[in-house]
């Protein structure tokens, strides 16, 4: 059970927060410009990484605001929490 | 005649305090203090149960958890009953009774103690090698099985005890209050950091508290007698915290720990009702001191278990701690000083300690040379080749060791005697450390695994840390304080520490016989019966994987998860193998580390807490009119009112009819409600709904449909436009919570330049749908000022209005394709709302109707719901609603992927309406669809989604998926059921009322 550091609320226990899968991934502006494989890249593919991954979660049992973490999947160590819309800390 | 084997009055043992118990139907006495393991040994009782495979007798074994032998069933018979307890771990009370399990008839004539004796026959593997094959017989092969295996009973009645949930959070955690524990707690706590120290016995101290061996000095006093001062130093220390009987079970990342505090197990039955049983703490701990101890070793030996073999520390423990002596002939068996510490306890007492037989060469300690001036008669270099006794150990036989310790040389010595200390070395228990993610690495010095890596704050300390004398402890202890608490000074920095120094080692994980290994059985895993040759079957037969060799002969998968006998399991791969331990790795240690009740898992979630629940402000009027409830998501929603003993059948038939004769009255307040507010809410809505709505004016309602980026239906609902910047959206039931989430998540995430906040009013607002031909006129007597005119308040509209005081919006929508309102008010004004809508509509014969009633009329109009006649792969084209897909918006969620080449496929299935050739046979929901009857293998061309009889049509009606559904009207199509064949055709979903007229009735 994970100690999780909510940007806007401090620490709190993982049960309060929803996982939300790979991060960075942005919306495309133009999906009718795209192909159906350009959209299936965007609509299906995502990675799950034994390592350093970065992930989208929702403090869904307290702020209610989304966030993104640096986490490493192979001993679950959180390295960075930031907000959505800031770059991601370098690695 | 039982002997009273009490030596000597302990302080621990309360003997002004007689305690009468049962053990297998028969009474036995103890005192306040014992555990029933002491107190069966008091009583010279040995044999307490049957092994797992060859029901073997076995004895008590240990003094603690790692207990693999003494497993009993507690208070059988009745609803406090507990299975697979250890018997070291239970304190007697007065009236406590267990029984000895895996035994069939008793522990005394057991008919499965014939393995035993057929057990060339039960190798390794045995069970899935045979019982397997041929499959037919596993039916015969699991009676016998679960005829002559026991692993206990479960009571039969519910559980009369409560049980508790608690969390804490400290500063800092210390697991185990023997003497590095306490001393690590004393010295947090009086930093300052809050300080919990917790620990399985029902006293603190450890080992060491009964530790007195003369050459062993803390500030020139026994270890036991220093350690009982700092103990009582504890009681004025702020900061500390201190819980015994309370054993961790578990360690999981960020310092997160389980643990069970047990309350009220050592009372007796009339204390301890009313009482909270045990209680799981759920610890978050800033740093976490794991000072868990050291499990002693076994010696793996031919015939190593029977009744009266013991761990040598143990019978020190039963010694000096209960005051009992476990045998009356004593012999030690050891590869290092300790058992030395054992037999001098012993003889201390006034004992018979018969002889030492040690593998090692020879020892210079100061120990052994007291032993040997007290007369004790020490075998050096050997070791016993085989024990005798069934039920109890009677002799056993030595023979010299060979130099490389593989064989045995010379003759054979027989020694009788009636217990056994057996004395392996030393085990750190890294149970918890290596759950909470750490990594250990093998000591070849020590020959044992030590905490390597730390993943999180945390260290450990003592002989779990792998320091196992006093003087290292504590100089250890205090450089671990110092570097992991921050601290500059403790009370360790002045002790004076004075030790015996043992100065001889000798490891040997299987110890020869004169017999060849097949004839002889070195037990290594006691509660599976798995031995050493087992493991070496294993091998033989190509398993390398330490976790496979552990599955395969079922080495530490017991209820004591392996504690005694892993070491040596690997020990034994990787002698046989020829590889260092160390690279072998070590199996995982998974949690519990000692077993949980179910009620301490539960805690307080049992009956109607068992899973949260959600009731409308009208809950108790439908109680009152005998409603049967539903469960939809977490709400109970009202499914039907029967009366006069109606059937479910019967009272929706008559509910559906009335709402489309007169008028009827929903509780829709379980609809998700999520109010829209911002200057660009608009805009939002047109992106998250398929249909457009910029041009909805103030004050009108809309239907919209919401897919997934993937264009599958989501949700769907009504939302009204309040005002310019202002909207109420519904949702779906089940739908509302991921709805708001999802809207939150593009919002946030996606989309933060738009203006919009999104507030959930779902538990805000009571919601009655009154619908029907009356419903105008109901709603005039409640509001008779308010213009229902379908000039001034057509459908798809709303109005504010004011029912007396209380304020409403009413939206004319229909969810029945019957004239309807849905009238909101503020959700402690829904009975009285309700009340009146029923009081106004009396004349006019209202009829309550429940969600069944609910679905029965939207689907005589071919209405969806969502979940229901959708799963996820339906697009709003599948579902014939091409209308409400926006051809002229350039984007909204799932736009692009109703044109991927998948979705435009036109034999996806389809919704459709069927009717049944029969109109009296009602088609069940979920049933498949085919064309053609006599086809093998036969195509399934979708299912049945909704099915009723409708009393309006006087026909049944469903819904349905079909592929290329849409080319198929009127095709006449089958399904098939258990004993007929249904015949259907393939209709238009829209049964009743195709032109809408009735909305404006
Ligand atoms: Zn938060």
């Amino acid at each position: 059970m994970f100690l999780i550091n909510c940007p806007y609320c401090g620490e709190r226990d993982q049960q309060e927060f929803k996982a939300g899968g790979e991060a960075h991934i942005e919306r495309p502006k133009q999906p009718t410009e795209l192909s159906d494989d350009e959209w299936a890249e965007y609509l299906f593919m995502r990675k799950n990484i034994k390592g350093v991954q970065f992930e989208r979660w929702n403090h869904a049992h307290g702020c209610r605001k989304w966030f993104n973490m640096v986490r490493d999947t192979s001993n679950d160590e959180i390295k960075a929490i930031y907000k959505m819309g800031e770059k991601p800390p370098a690695q | 005649m039982t002997k009273n084997l009490r030596v000597k009055s302990s302080e621990y043992i309360d003997e002004t305090n007689r305690i009468s118990f049962k053990f297998n139907g028969r009474t036995y006495h103890g005192f306040k203090g014992d555990t029933l393991a002491s107190a069966l040994l008091a009583n010279n009782v040995h044999l307490v149960g049957r092994s797992f495979k060859y029901h073997r007798p076995r004895g008590i074994m240990t003094s603690g958890s790692e207990e693999p032998n003494a497993i009993v069933q507690v208070n059988p018979g009745i609803n406090r009953t507990e299975p697979n307890v250890r018997a070291t771990e239970v304190e007697i009370y007065e009236g406590l009774e267990a029984s000895s399990q895996n035994c069939w008839p008793s522990v005394e004539f057991d008919i499965g103690g014939i393995n035993n004796f057929l057990s060339p026959f039960f190798p390794a593997g045995f069970y899935y090698k045979t019982f397997m094959w041929p499959a037919s017989f596993w039916e015969k092969y699991e009676f016998f099985i679960r005829h002559s295996a026991g692993l206990g009973k479960s009571p039969t009645s519910s559980d009369p005890d409560i049980y508790d949930h608690r969390n804490i959070h400290c500063d800092v955690l210390v697991v185990g209050a023997g003497i590095s524990g306490i001393l690590a707690a004393k010295n947090a706590a009086k930093n300052n950091f809050k300080t919990l120290l917790v620990d399985e016995k029902n006293e603190l101290g450890g080992s060491t508290i009964f530790e007195n061996n003369e050459f062993n000095k803390i500030d020139n006093k026994t270890p036991s007698e220093w350690l009982k001062k700092e103990i009582k130093e504890l009681k004025n220390i702020k900061n500390l915290e201190i819980k015994t009987r309370t054993s961790v079970a578990a360690y999981h990342q960020y310092n997160y720990l389980l643990a069970r505090e047990n309350l009220t197990d050592h009372l007796e039955a009339k204390d301890k009702t009313n009482k909270i049983r045990q209680r799981l703490l759920k610890i978050r701990a800033k740093k976490v001191i794991l000072a868990t101890g050291a499990l002693e070793r076994p010696l793996i030996f031919n015939n190593n278990d029977r009744p009266g073999i013991m761990l040598s520390s143990a019978i020190k423990k039963y010694c000096e701690f209960y005051g009992v002596a476990c045998g009356s002939k004593n012999v030690f068996f050891t590869n290092n000083d300790s058992a030395y510490e054992s037999a001098l306890s012993l003889y201390n007492k006034g004992i018979n300690v018969e002889a030492i037989i040690d593998i090692r060469e020879q020892s210079e300690s100061k120990i052994v040379k007291k032993v040997k001036e007290a007369g004790i008669k020490v075998y050096w270099s050997h070791t016993i080749v085989d024990t005798a006794g069934y039920k109890r150990l009677n002799n056993i036989s030595i023979m010299k060791l060979s130099n490389d310790g593989t064989s045995v040389t010379g003759s054979k010595i027989s020694i009788s005697c009636d217990c056994l200390g057996v004395a392996g070395g030393w085990t750190p228990a890294v149970h918890l450390y290596t759950q909470s993610g750490s990594k250990l690495k093998f000591d070849e010095e020590k020959q044992i695994f030590l905490p390597n890596q730390n993943t999180s704050e945390q260290i450990s300390v003592g002989s779990c840390g792998g320091d196992f004398k006093i003087d290292e402890i504590i100089k250890n202890l205090n450089q671990k304080l110092k570097d992991n608490l921050n601290i500059k000074e403790t009370d360790l920095d002045n002790i004076k520490v004075e030790i015996d120094q043992e100065n001889s080692k000798r490891n040997i994980w299987l110890l020869p016989s004169d017999k060849p290994l097949g004839k002889t059985k070195p037990f290594v895993d006691y509660q599976n019966d798995a031995t050493a040759k087992d493991i070496k079957l294993a091998l033989r037969e190509g398993f390398r994987s330490i976790e496979h060799v552990k599955r395969y002969t079922t080495t530490g998968m017991g209820t004591d998860q392996g504690k005694l006998g892993n070491m040596h399991a690997l020990g034994i791969i990787a002698d046989t193998a020829g590889v260092k331990m160390g690279e072998l790795g070590t199996t995982t240690f998974r949690p519990p580390y000692t077993p949980l009740t179910f009620g301490t898992i539960v805690g307080r979630n049992v009956g109607k807490f068992f899973d949260i629940f959600r009731r409308t402000p009208m809950n108790d009027w439908h109680i009152d009119n005998k409603a049967e409830f539903e469960n939809v998501g977490q709400w109970k929603r009202a499914w039907y009112y029967p009366i006069n003993g109606e059937t479910m059948h019967q009272a929706v038939q008559r509910e559906s009819k009335a709402a489309r004769e007169s008028a009827g009255i929903l509780d829709a307040s379980t609809l998700g409600k999520i109010d829209i507010q911002g200057s660009d809410a608009s805009e939002f809505l047109n992106r998250v709904y398929t249909n457009a709505w910029s041009k909805l004016a103030i004050g009108k309602c809309r239907y919209g449909l919401m897919l997934n980026e993937d264009g599958m239906v989501y949700d769907d609902g009504v939302t009204t436009r309040l005002g310019e910047n202002h909207y109420i959206m519904t949702t779906t039931t089940g739908g509302a919570s991921n709805v708001l989430g999802k809207l939150e998540d593009y919002l946030q995430t996606e989309w933060p330049e738009l203006d919009v906040y999104l507030t959930s009013v779902t538990d805000h607002y009571a919601t009655a749908s009154l619908c029907g031909p009356n419903s105008k006129k109901i709603l005039k007597k409640i509001i008779p000022n308010l213009d229902l005119s379908d000039e001034s308040f057509p459908h798809m509209s709303f109005k504010e209005a004011k029912i007396g005081n209380i304020q409403c919006r009413i939206m004319r929508i229909s969810f029945t394709g019957e004239h309807s309102y849905e009238i909101n008010v503020q959700a402690s004004y829904g009975k009285d709302l309700w009340e009146k809508c029923m009081e106004a509509g009396k004349e006019f014969n209202i009829t309550p109707y429940g969600t069944e009633t609910m679905h029965l009329l939207r689907a005589e109009k071919g209405f969806i719901i969502v979940g229901q006649d959708t799963d996820g792969t339906m697009t709003p084209i599948d579902l014939q609603m091409d209308w409400i897909v926006s051809k002229k918006k350039y984007d909204f969620i799932g736009k692009r992927s109703l044109y991927r080449s998948d979705t435009m496929r036109e034999d996806r299935k389809q919704l459709v309406g069927l009717l049944t050739e029969d109109p009296n046979v009602i088609l069940e929901e979920g049933a498949q669809i085919v064309s053609e009857l006599n086809q093998s293998p036969v195509e399934m061309l979708g299912h049945v989604t909704s099915s009723y009889f409708s009393p309006n049509l006087n026909k049944s009606i469903a819904l349905a998926v079909v592929r290329g559904g849409k080319e198929m009207m009127g095709k006449k199509l089958f399904v098939p059921m258990e004993n007929k064949n249904i015949n259907v055709t393939v209709a238009n979903p829209v049964f009743y009322d195709e032109k809408n007229e009735r909305l404006n009735a």
